[in-house]
């Protein structure tokens, strides 16, 4: 395990929530829940968190923001999509100016769906992502390295990976 | 006079002690808000998971201002440990800082631009208040350097309470707690996103963050200066004053930077005319 | 003798190159009398400070006394005649009315007493001249060369304005060879002459442009350098009849308090004025009015200089008197209060020039207190601040010739801009508040300074407060220069290479002086106050080793930006999400583009200048009319 999991920093954005899963969220940081035990801390900067949570779903006010927010959170996040608005559009999906859930615009990598969704599952959704993040930085370390070697003249396929994704 | 082994030592250590002081602060602040909290190692895993980050930046300027504030952060915790001449740790720290301010200046980012100008207002707060600090040592010691003020025997704090309570006061501005945490802060949220760390992510935010850590360890060396005659006095002291200030950040809400400035400047005069003229009366007219 | 035939080459020289620059009508022919003269005096000062520095204080008697003091008698019945003529010309009464009382008085000296005075020696050198010496005949002469592009470039902008060049220059140098004058007199008749010459310099060169704003404010100037003056025709009166006719400068200060205190004070008054200190500090602010390059020479090495040089030579007097103390505290205040008034300015010249005020009120109130260690911080403060004071103004100069603007908000992202330009500014900034710098090994020096002098503690506490409105306003503008703008394109073009020797040579100095200052310090200072005082002052071994190391991390540490790295990517600004183009816009609510716009803090509900100002007026007025009428008062009573 590396230091990335046990130091989750989290970026809050309500797309178009009906606030319902937004005031979940938020639960999970009081005493009841406390997911600073975890070192899960809500940063509200996209350049210093690691797992973007987003509530509601994609309308045209807010495409491009979640897209910004996102490409301004490093390298490796994770994006974890909070509630059945965010998941899928949930009942406004059929709305006018409604164009779905987050993954319209950027990958999702989970799900956590709910009406509003209950604290416990949003943790277990951060949780899960944790593992999601560890493969991707492990990923990542994997592509330098193979750019590295590319630049050293020697076959990037040569290296064998160190552990996690094939 | 200079001890460069301590420099080295405290170059080496500070940031362990440092991070250690930062993880039980946020376990005990957990606590007192009936939470369980962290584990009293999670700045140190929040620093490493920062090393493995991809170092995002919005111009490579930040970097090197980053890098200027962590290493003369460390040169002036150093010239502390290290017996050095007090006014000049001072005018060191500035120096220091004011990387910061240029690193959050640089990114032209109108958050970290909020947040660098509140920072130069939290200086020009805190700044005349520690520079009497090592003036009142002066007078009651006899001395401004570090060594010879550590190894006095005199009593320095009941010549110099007022100067004291003064520096505890400004201590708050200068380790970022409530209600002076107005140019950035630890906790989660603030209106000005996270001010001069804003735009700092990955690899700078972790040095920063060391910064900080190097910082700590510095403040509570002058505290412990105060007490200097009787070491054991002066751990203790430097343990309530500490546990005083995460009350305090406990307690407190944000305040407004005009009180800051207003109320450190005013506590600065009040305690600076005070202790400084008692202790001229008290020496006999020479001071 | 060879000593007395530099001293008056000093003083000649530059009258020669001024009469030949009012002649010289083509710019190849100025470029070449300047750059020369510049070389000359320069060099020759170089060569005074080799060939005296280790001689201490020596008097110098040969010259033709008589002629030389009648000649000065007509000239200054001439300038006066000017200033009456351009006085009513200009319907300015207030100097009218100061210029003829200070002519009556100085005629009624010359008719009842001036047989009466006698000087042995008209000319003296000591290791404080030599000082004052090098900043005028280097970062003087610096000036004179930078002025050659600016002025070139003013008037090829400037249409409108009649091209005076020849005049200007002429007046540059003759305001030079008044202040080796100054420096180098002992017999105050002298002093006085050479400081008149100022005044009226300073005067023409603030009006040069000739607008109406320019000509108000070379009249105030006017007046408040007559007020002065005034005070100094006072202080030779008395000494012609209470002090037995002693106008001797050397002889002066080892006579004691007893006799000396009363001109001191008198003429300690006419320093306050001519260092623009509260209550007069409007005229140096309102002197921005003339060409960047005027404003520089006033603020570094002339004029001001002029007045913080004879208060400091007057120091032994005041020392632990309360005229002295009064002094320090009119100092201070200045200090403070221009300090946080410099906070609530934008523009960047009116910064500097309340910097300038702070500054030498610092330098005032380390005169007034007066001892050893006080004078050891106050002439550091005077070699530093010229040097950083002289760079940050030719390099805003430079600045505002490209950008077209003295705003420091205008100032943003001047690295990216005018890289090279920017990095003089920044060298200056850094020397003017930044450890290890100069400047605040001065104030470093002032804080044990104060903190030894009885009732020290009350100047410290000024003194701290002020520093830290310094380190604001200061940090603010590196800031704003230092910002990364992602769209900023190149304007620096042709910098004129006179102006560019300048910046260069004076951002060199500013290195090499805080490197050898040590040196500086042993070889000048100590001796000078070992001299005056008995004692000597400085920094411990120690101190000077972290301070040389830190100087070479801050030299150093730059050039890392040259190390290879590892690929970063880029990140917008965070802007709440929004999407924002390379010039920071974003589409606002109903898609209207909408510009960032990021200004300093200027906090003007409490550093504005309506409010601090008229408080630093009352405050110093009263203050200054405590310590004459304290002294006079003690003076008649003794």
């Amino acid at each position: 395990m590396t230091y990335l999991a046990k130091s989750p920093w989290i970026l809050h954005y309500d797309a178009s929530s009906c606030n319902g899963c937004d005031i979940e969220v938020l639960a999970c940081l009081t005493p009841m829940y406390d997911v600073e035990r975890f070192g899960i801390l809500n940063t509200g900067n996209p350049k210093h968190a690691d797992i973007f949570v987003i509530t509601g779903s994609i309308n045209e006010q807010n495409r491009e923001i979640v897209k910004n927010l996102y490409d301004q959170i490093p390298r490796p996040n994770v994006v974890v999509a909070v509630g059945i608005c965010a998941c899928s559009g949930g009942v406004f999906r059929e709305c006018y100016n409604v164009s779905g859930g987050i993954d319209k615009v950027i990958p999702v990598d989970v799900y956590v769906p709910g009406c509003a969704c209950r604290p416990e599952s949003i943790i277990d959704g951060i949780v899960t992502a944790l593992g999601i993040l560890e493969e991707k930085r492990t990923k990542m370390v994997l592509d330098v390295d193979k750019k590295e070697h590319r630049h050293a003249g020697l076959n990037p396929d040569h290296i064998l990976s160190t552990g996690g994704v094939q | 006079m200079i001890n460069i082994v301590w420099a080295i030592v405290f170059v080496l250590v500070a940031p362990l002690i440092g991070g250690l002081i930062a993880g039980i602060d946020r376990k005990i602040t957990a606590h007192m808000q009936g939470r369980v909290g962290p584990s009293i190692f999670q700045p140190f895993w929040d620093v490493g998971k920062l090393f493995e980050k991809e170092n995002g930046v919005v111009n490579e300027t930040q970097i090197f201002y980053a890098i200027c504030y962590v290493i003369f952060m460390a040169f002036t915790g150093a010239l502390f440990f290290a017996g050095g001449d007090l006014l000049l740790v001072i005018f060191a720290l500035t120096l220091a800082q004011i990387f910061l301010v240029l690193g959050a200046y640089s990114a032209n980012s109108p958050y970290s631009f909020v947040g660098a100008e509140r920072e130069l207002l939290q200086i020009m707060a805190y700044e005349p208040m520690v520079i009497l600090v090592a003036v009142g040592l002066y007078v009651a010691t006899k001395s401004f350097s570090v060594s010879d003020i550590a190894s006095s025997t005199v009593p320095v704090i009941l010549l110099i309470p007022g100067i004291f309570l003064g520096f505890i006061y400004v201590l708050t501005i200068k380790l970022r707690k409530s209600p002076f945490d107005i140019s950035t802060s630890h906790h989660a949220h603030q209106e000005i996103v996270k001010g001069v760390t804003t735009e700092f992510s990955g690899r700078s935010l972790a040095w920063i963050e060391i910064t900080h850590w190097y910082e700590t360890v510095l403040l509570l060396g002058i505290v412990y200066l105060f007490f200097a005659f009787n070491p054991l006095l002066g751990i203790a002291a430097i343990i309530i004053v500490y546990l005083l200030e995460i009350f305090l950040d406990n307690t407190n809400a944000r305040a407004k930077w005009q009180f800051a400035l207003k109320s450190s400047w005013l506590i600065a005069v009040v305690v600076g005319v005070v202790n400084l003229a008692a202790l001229y009366v008290l020496n006999g007219g020479v001071s | 003798m060879q000593l007395t035939q530099l001293l008056i080459f000093l003083i000649l020289f530059p009258l020669i190159a001024a009469f030949f620059l009012l002649i010289a009508k083509k710019d190849v022919e100025r470029n070449w009398i300047v750059k020369l003269s510049a070389l000359i005096i320069g060099a020759v000062s170089v060569f005074l400070l080799i060939t005296t520095y280790n001689k201490g204080a020596m008097l110098v008697s040969v010259i033709p006394a008589e002629q030389t003091g009648i000649l000065m008698f007509v000239l200054e019945m001439l300038i006066a005649v000017y200033i009456l003529y351009l006085g009513i010309t200009y319907k300015k009464w207030l100097a009218v009315a100061l210029i003829l009382v200070q002519t009556v008085m100085i005629l009624f000296f010359e008719l009842f007493y001036a047989h009466g005075v006698h000087v042995e020696s008209n000319l003296f050198i000591d290791e404080f001249s030599l000082i004052m010496a090098m900043i005028i005949g280097i970062i003087g002469s610096l000036i004179c060369v930078y002025s050659l592009g600016y002025m070139k470039f003013f008037h090829e902008h400037h249409t409108e304005m009649p091209d005076r060049r020849p005049r200007f220059f002429a007046i540059l140098f003759i305001f030079l060879a008044a202040m080796f004058g100054l420096v180098f007199s002992n017999n105050l008749l002298w002093v006085y002459f050479f400081w008149e010459v100022t005044t009226l310099c300073s005067f023409l060169l603030i009006g040069y442009t000739k607008t109406d704003e320019a000509i108000n404010n070379a009249f105030s100037a006017l007046w408040m350098n007559l007020l002065g003056g005034i005070a100094f025709t006072c202080a030779i009166i008395w000494l012609a009849t209470a002090g037995g006719g002693m106008l001797g400068l050397s002889d002066l200060l080892t006579t004691g308090k007893a006799i000396a205190l009363i001109p001191a004070a008198l003429i300690g008054f006419a320093g306050l004025t001519k260092a623009a200190q509260l209550p007069f500090s409007s005229w140096l602010v309102g002197a921005m009015v003339a060409p960047t390059p005027v404003s520089a020479l006033l603020h570094s090495s002339t004029m001001v200089k002029a007045g913080v040089y004879i208060i400091v030579r007057f120091a032994p007097i005041f020392q632990s008197t309360f005229t002295g103390y009064v002094i320090a505290m009119i100092g201070a205040l200045t200090f403070l209060i221009a300090s946080g008034i410099a906070i609530s300015q934008s523009n960047a010249k009116r910064v500097l020039a309340y910097s300038t005020i702070a500054n030498l009120g610092l330098v005032v109130a380390c005169a007034g207190i007066g001892t050893y260690e006080a004078i050891w911080a106050a002439i550091l403060l005077i070699v530093f601040h010229a040097i950083s004071k002289s760079l940050l103004f030719l390099a805003t100069g430079t600045v505002e010739h490209r950008i077209k603007s003295r705003e420091i908000d205008d100032m943003t992202g001047l690295i990216v801009r005018t890289p090279k330009i920017a990095a003089m500014m920044i060298i200056g900034i850094a020397g003017m508040f930044l450890a290890p710098f100069g400047m605040l090994i001065s104030k470093w020096a002032a804080i044990q300074a104060f903190i030894d002098a009885p009732l020290g503690f009350l100047f410290v506490i000024i003194l701290v407060f002020g520093s830290a409105m310094t380190v604001f306003f200061w940090a603010k503008w590196m800031g704003k220069i230092l910002t990364v703008t992602s769209d900023g394109k190149n304007i620096e073009g042709e910098v004129d290479k006179s102006e560019w020797a300048a910046l260069l040579s004076l951002a060199g100095l500013s290195f090499v002086t805080t490197l050898v200052f040590p040196l500086l310090s042993t070889v000048l200072l100590e001796p000078f106050l070992l001299f005056n005082y008995g004692h000597v002052a400085r920094l411990s071994q120690d101190n000077i080793i972290i301070m040389i190391l830190m100087l070479f991390l801050i030299v150093l540490l730059p050039l890392s930006i040259l190390i290879p790295h590892r690929k970063h990517r880029h990140l917008a600004p965070y802007m709440g999400g929004r999407t924002t183009t390379q010039d920071m816009r974003f589409s606002g609510s109903l898609g209207v583009q909408k510009k960032t716009v990021l200004s300093n803090y200027y906090l003007h509900p409490y550093f504005g200048e309506a409010k601090l100002r008229p408080l630093g007026i009352w405050l110093c007025s009263a203050l200054i009319v405590i310590m004459l009428l304290a002294t006079i008062a003690k003076g008649v009573i003794l």
